[in-house]
């Protein structure tokens, strides 16, 4: 059903920004190149034919052993024509960074907090990129398929006087 | 010269007080804050000038969980989302790893009926559990009562269904567990009765309240023109006259049989949330009314053996089906290598599951979009500039789940 903005982005973007594009049980995607990211969710906005003005869900995946290791997946809805498209984005192990889309709607922010804190992905320009489920001290990141589910974190000591 | 006169014109205006600012926590635990959330706010005198929600309090991994357990462990861990309507969140899951298996059409008519009628009910009681803790925060303490004996009416019902008053797991891939009782469509008529006479006192006790109305009105507005790009979905979208409700816009199971509105609000306040919430209410009465009324004979759960579980009486009896049993039980069923993002509305919104598999009896990823995750962001922006006894009425119209939205 939103072929359509498959096919506007394939138009719009003929730089290999879409890397490529499907459709499974009703869902369609955009594999996005990350450097594109923020201008592609931009596009989406505001292009008439798309009008992708609700953010629905921003989470990562971790893909090990492929690599670029995470993708950050993005879901949006366009209330007026009511298409649903998902966008991928590969991030490497190494440097796990891609553009922050808080600019773009401003609910990503609670959504990005929460990808940094399970996945260590990190949103560059996010304007308060701290922890949002886990407190600050919390080592490691959980939803890694490389953090085992039993492992225990170092018990804390709060300074005195402190909240 | 009298004294203190100059003094007091002096300070006239309040700009011009030398005022410095407080932090004030509100929460983890506080009598105003049902569930587990920290508000930091900084006021200046009774203003609010910044507010720092905290959730995370209420995490219980359940991203982490599920991808250890089969298809099947997933739904007690569902129950456990949004703890004041488990059926839906049932329902939403069922639904996602159906797409994933391609059995989505396949569901016996009778089990769809099934699952709209439980989750109406759950919505009737997360709405209802809402508009009682609001009203008691107030002071109406009354109608928490009125309303809360209304949802434990309705609790005994999906308990006589389940056998467990809140933590149901009763959906299956598939279908359902077990059919509804013997009569108990007569009873859900009666307490619905009941139901609809305590919402009209709650309704004649608050609606045309003066206190009630001057902590409501007006307070927490949200713009229409905000609501998509901050991800709302719900009771608390639809109050800004956003309507957007997905067993409407994208009807599901069985919802394009049933006429039903979809009320919308005008002025995005707390009085519109409120008001949305209370006639949704009788939305969902009037769906149950016609679904119990067309709900049609026959097996509640899906004839497919590499999805549901043999019958007892063969499993006790036959080698084959014990084995299949056996297997579905250890294995748990496996769902074709695929991704899906299913969604479906919860008792706060668009209750979204993002899927990954790849092939094996377990999950790759099993996420939850949670609805009032998204609503309860906005009041970053919503709570600065509103009095300290604003956050109250407004927290509590938002409707946050801990469950749900720390998972």
């Amino acid at each position: 059903m939103a072929k359509i903005v498959l096919d506007r982005l394939t138009e719009r973007f003929t730089d290999g920004e879409i890397l490529e594009t499907g459709s499974q049980h009703g869902n369609e995607w955009a594999r996005v190149s990350p450097p594109a990211w923020r201008q592609v969710a931009e596009f989406l906005r505001d292009d008439a034919a798309a009008q992708m003005n609700m953010f629905v869900d921003l989470t990562c995946v971790d893909r090990t052993p492929r690599e670029p290791r995470f993708d950050v997946v993005l879901h949006l809805y366009s209330i007026e024509k009511r298409y649903r498209v998902r966008l991928l984005a590969g991030v490497s192990e190494k440097d796990p960074a891609i553009d922050t889309l808080v600019p773009v709607w401003l609910g990503a922010n609670w959504f990005e907090r929460e990808a940094f804190d399970m996945y260590g992905v990190r949103f560059s320009g996010h304007p308060d990129l701290r922890r949002i489920l886990m407190y600050q001290e919390f080592q490691g990141h959980p939803l890694r398929k490389d953090y085992p589910k039993e492992k225990r974190q170092p018990l804390l000591r709060r300074p005195p006087g402190s909240v | 010269m009298v004294f203190g006169e100059s003094d007091i014109s002096d300070f006239d205006n309040e700009g011009d007080l030398p005022t410095e600012t407080m932090p004030l926590m509100m929460g983890p635990s506080h009598p105003a804050m049902h569930g587990t959330v920290r508000i930091a706010l900084e006021v200046e005198g009774e203003k609010i000038k910044t507010a720092d929600i905290q959730i995370g309090y209420l995490h219980r991994c359940f991203e982490k969980e599920a991808e250890y357990a089969t298809w099947t462990q997933i739904f007690p861990y569902t129950d456990r989302l949004n703890y004041v309507s488990p059926m839906l969140n049932n329902v939403g899951y069922a639904i996602a790893v159906e797409k994933l298996l391609d059995i989505e059409g396949k569901i016996p008519e009778r089990a769809q009926y099934i699952r709209v009628i439980v989750g109406e009910i759950s919505r009737i009681t997360d709405h209802l559990t809402c508009l009682a803790a609001g009203a008691m925060e107030l002071g109406a303490f009354t109608v928490f009562f009125y309303l809360i004996k209304g949802r434990e009416w309705l609790w005994e019902l999906l308990e006589e269904v389940s056998g467990a008053r809140l933590t149901h797991s009763y959906v299956r891939i598939g279908g359902v567990v077990a059919d509804l009782p013997e009569g108990w469509p007569a009873k859900l008529r009666e307490v619905l009765a009941k139901v609809r006479v305590a919402l009209g006192d709650a309704d004649k006790l608050l609606t045309r309240n003066k206190i009630f109305r001057d902590r409501m009105d007006g307070v927490g507005v949200i713009a229409k023109a905000d609501a998509a790009g901050w991800g709302l979905t719900g009771p608390v979208a639809r109050s800004t006259g956003l309507a957007y409700d997905v067993r409407k816009d994208h009807p599901y199971l069985v919802y394009d049989r049933f006429d039903f509105d979809v009320p919308v609000g005008s002025t995005g306040d707390n009085f519109d949330r409120y008001a949305v919430r209370l006639e949704e209410i009788f939305q969902s009465m009037r769906i149950l009314d016609q679904a119990l009324a067309t709900i049609p004979a026959g097996p509640t759960i899906i004839d497919d053996p590499r999805v549901a579980l043999p019958k007892k009486r063969d499993t006790y009896n036959t080698i084959e089906a014990m084995i299949a049993h056996f297997k579905l039980i250890m294995d748990g069923l496996h769902v074709p290598t695929g991704e899906i993002y299913s969604f479906t509305e919860g008792g706060n919104g668009e209750l979204g599951f993002y899927i990954v598999s790849d092939g094996t009896g377990r999950p790759v990823k099993c996420r939850l979009r949670p609805p009032c995750f998204a609503n309860l962001a906005v009041l970053t922006k919503v709570l600065p500039g509103l009095f300290i006894a604003d956050v109250v009425p407004t927290f509590g119209m938002i409707n946050m789940i801990g469950g749900e939205c720390d998972r």
